[in-house]
């Protein structure tokens, strides 16, 4: 297969050397092309296109709207041996041309879902068009096609993450069925009365009910790690949770989805188990954007949704060790989960499809597959450093707007994404509005994340998460429209 | 654009009238749009003759949930509990004026719900006035 560089080194003969050359001797780092190879021509879209990109009635072209180049410069990335070419990128989402009240969609909710490649979505249609057929059970030639195209998809997600095999990767609706089921089938089997549970005052409503559920069934305790005011988690909290005794689970996010927080998950998973507790991370917010690799965090749940990763909805992930996985109740019972059945017992398979009751999302599943092979091509660092870079950006520039105040951790480098902010005593919910106006969507309100926002003392906030897809002029748009939303309100 | 933050919403949610409580008021009734947030609670004292006379609100919420049960408010001030009940969905928007969204339509809304629920518990709830308000 060709890589990106061979086909930008085929496009751009001569200049091509120069940044390969870079690239060599800066492995670890990562420039815009544009600031480092002046004059450097990036290929336009090297992936030719079957279709012409979507178009919607009365919309026209991103291209045509004057004074909203939302493409000005073309901004190439190197990292390691890729090149990040952001027009390719974008050239990929048709939605990306859909005109929001007369101005191109800037869209900055990607943290709340991403939008979706053409490759996904026509993957999507040609599983519905070609070889549409329930999995596992047909002895028919399309049946057998879906089945390996599921099968694929659920080794390309342990590819991803480097778990050990497939069979420690169980097809879920989302983040929040994942983690419920670790607290329906592996809590209920292992945390009784009087037990404790670590969870930290940053989590998602996803990561926090499931486990009061399980802890008034079970007569268990939910114990918090506390924040510091810059949005950290207090460590000290933590240790002394642990040392109390009597701790089964400690369940926490990798990045927190309102303030980006990219939490030492590693340290504390070895603290967890060597006290002898079990490890869950949501992964939601980090496996969309970041090298995430399990055996080497050693965590022994990891929860993510694919709809956050370019995939469709619908369709998510829960990691679990073997040994784990192998001990565990079933969650749901139906077909394909069952080994035999009796009338008045029955005998379970082994995971992961002891955890797949009745017909799965096939077509998510493989959907799922194909925006991995599309983040992969890109490259997870090289993702890593274009979203790094637009949060530093984003971080930088809103600061400087007059009345802005930013939560969450003050060093840009520490946050993942995801900027939460407000403006004076405008609601989150009229600066989203007004957003919406310049045709940029945000998010506004408490972010399923009630108890943060209590600690922070606010009942909701403005987010702006940023993508593979998004560029500094969209920033530059949304700081030019707080700054009218600014002027709106007299701030 | 801006069509819908004018002058008098900016204006109503800076300075809101008639924000406050009623120790003695006889309809109390509140409520929340867990979407945003917003809360609104209605407190009104009534006379024998069944006409209003006070009537405050309380809550937290974006501009327009916050303005609109501000304006409720005088609008519902002198009128007789039987006014208040006919007031519509059109009413409170022509207040408000300019266009909202379908998600803003229950940020308006909301404080017009709150007044409908209490004005109801009052004069005692029809299957009508339930779906009335199911319908805000």
């Amino acid at each position: 297969m060709t890589t990106l560089k061979q086909k930008w080194a085929a496009a751009s003969s001569s200049t091509s050397l120069k940044a390969t050359s870079h690239a060599a001797a800066d492995t670890a780092s990562y420039r815009k092309a544009k600031n480092r190879l002046p004059g450097l021509a990036v290929p336009k879209s090297t992936t030719p296109t079957t279709k012409p990109p979507l178009t919607f009635p009365g919309q026209l072209a991103q291209s045509t709207v004057r004074g909203y180049a939302t493409q000005k410069q073309a901004t190439a990335y190197i990292h390691g041996d890729k090149l990040y070419d952001i027009d390719k990128v974008r050239h990929d989402f048709p939605i990306l041309n859909r005109l929001i009240n007369g101005k191109p969609l800037a869209y900055l909710d990607s943290a709340a879902t991403a939008q979706k490649p053409a490759e996904v979505i026509d993957e999507l249609t040609r599983f519905y068009n070609e070889y549409n057929a329930n999995v596992h059970r047909g002895v028919y030639k399309i049946s057998e096609e879906a089945t390996a195209a599921y099968e694929e998809a659920r080794a390309k997600i342990a590819r991803l993450i480097n778990a050990k095999s497939p069979n420690e990767i169980i097809f879920v609706r989302g983040t929040t069925e994942a983690i419920n089921l670790v607290a329906q089938s592996w809590g209920r089997a292992n945390v009784g009365l009087g037990d404790g549970i670590i969870l930290t005052e940053m989590e998602h409503h996803s990561n926090i009910v499931p486990w009061q559920l399980l802890a008034k069934e079970r007569g268990a305790h939910l114990k918090y790690v506390g924040l510091t005011d810059d949005g950290h988690l207090v460590h000290e909290d933590f240790r002394q949770h642990l040392e109390s005794g009597g701790i089964k689970l400690v369940t926490l996010t990798h990045v927190s989805n309102v303030l980006g927080t990219i939490n030492p998950v590693r340290e504390y998973i070895r603290e967890a188990h060597k006290q002898g507790c079990r490890v869950l991370v949501d992964a939601a917010q980090s496996v969309p954007h970041m090298p995430v690799d399990v055996q080497d965090m050693d965590c022994d749940f990891l929860a993510f949704s694919g709809h956050k990763m370019c995939g469709p909805t619908g369709i998510g992930v829960l990691y679990a060790k073997k040994a784990i996985l192998e001990e565990m109740p079933p969650y749901h019972g139906g077909g394909e989960m069952i080994r035999e059945v009796h009338l008045y017992e029955s005998t379970w398979r082994d995971p992961p499809y002891r955890f797949e009751a009745g017909t799965t999302n096939i077509a998510g599943a493989i959907g799922l597959g194909k925006a991995i092979d599309y983040l992969s091509e890109i490259g997870l660092r090289n993702i890593q450093a274009h979203d790094q870079e637009l949060t530093e950006y984003m971080h930088e520039m809103l600061g400087k707007v007059k009345g802005v105040k930013i939560y969450g951790p003050a060093n840009p480098r520490t946050k993942a994404g995801v900027i939460s902010f407000s403006l004076g005593d405008v609601h989150a919910h009229d600066m989203a509005s007004l957003l919406d106006e310049d045709g940029i969507a945000v998010r506004s309100g408490h972010h399923c994340a009630q108890p943060l926002m209590d600690r922070l003392g606010v009942s909701s906030t403005t987010r702006a998460s940023v993508y593979i897809y998004n560029t500094e002029d969209e920033i530059d748009r949304l700081v030019e429209s707080v700054e009218r939303a600014g002027r709106v309100f007299k701030i | 654009m801006s069509s819908i933050y004018s002058e008098i919403i900016l204006d109503y949610y800076r300075y809101p009238r008639n924000k406050g409580t009623l120790p003695h008021a006889q309809i109390h009734a509140r409520d929340t749009n867990p979407l945003c947030g917003d809360v609104v609670e209605m407190q009104l004292e009534v006379d024998e003759k069944n006409n209003v006379k006070d009537v405050k609100f309380n809550g937290q919420g974006c501009a327009i949930s916050q303005a609109s049960a501000s304006m409720l408010t005088e609008l519902v001030k002198g009128k007789t509990i039987d006014d208040a009940r006919k007031i519509s969905k059109e009413d409170v928007l022509s207040l408000i004026g300019g266009q909202l969204t379908a998600v803003r339509l229950k940020c308006a809304l909301l404080s017009l719900k709150v007044l409908k629920t209490g004005v109801y518990n009052y004069i005692g709830s029809t299957d009508a006035s339930k779906d009335e308000l199911s319908g805000l």
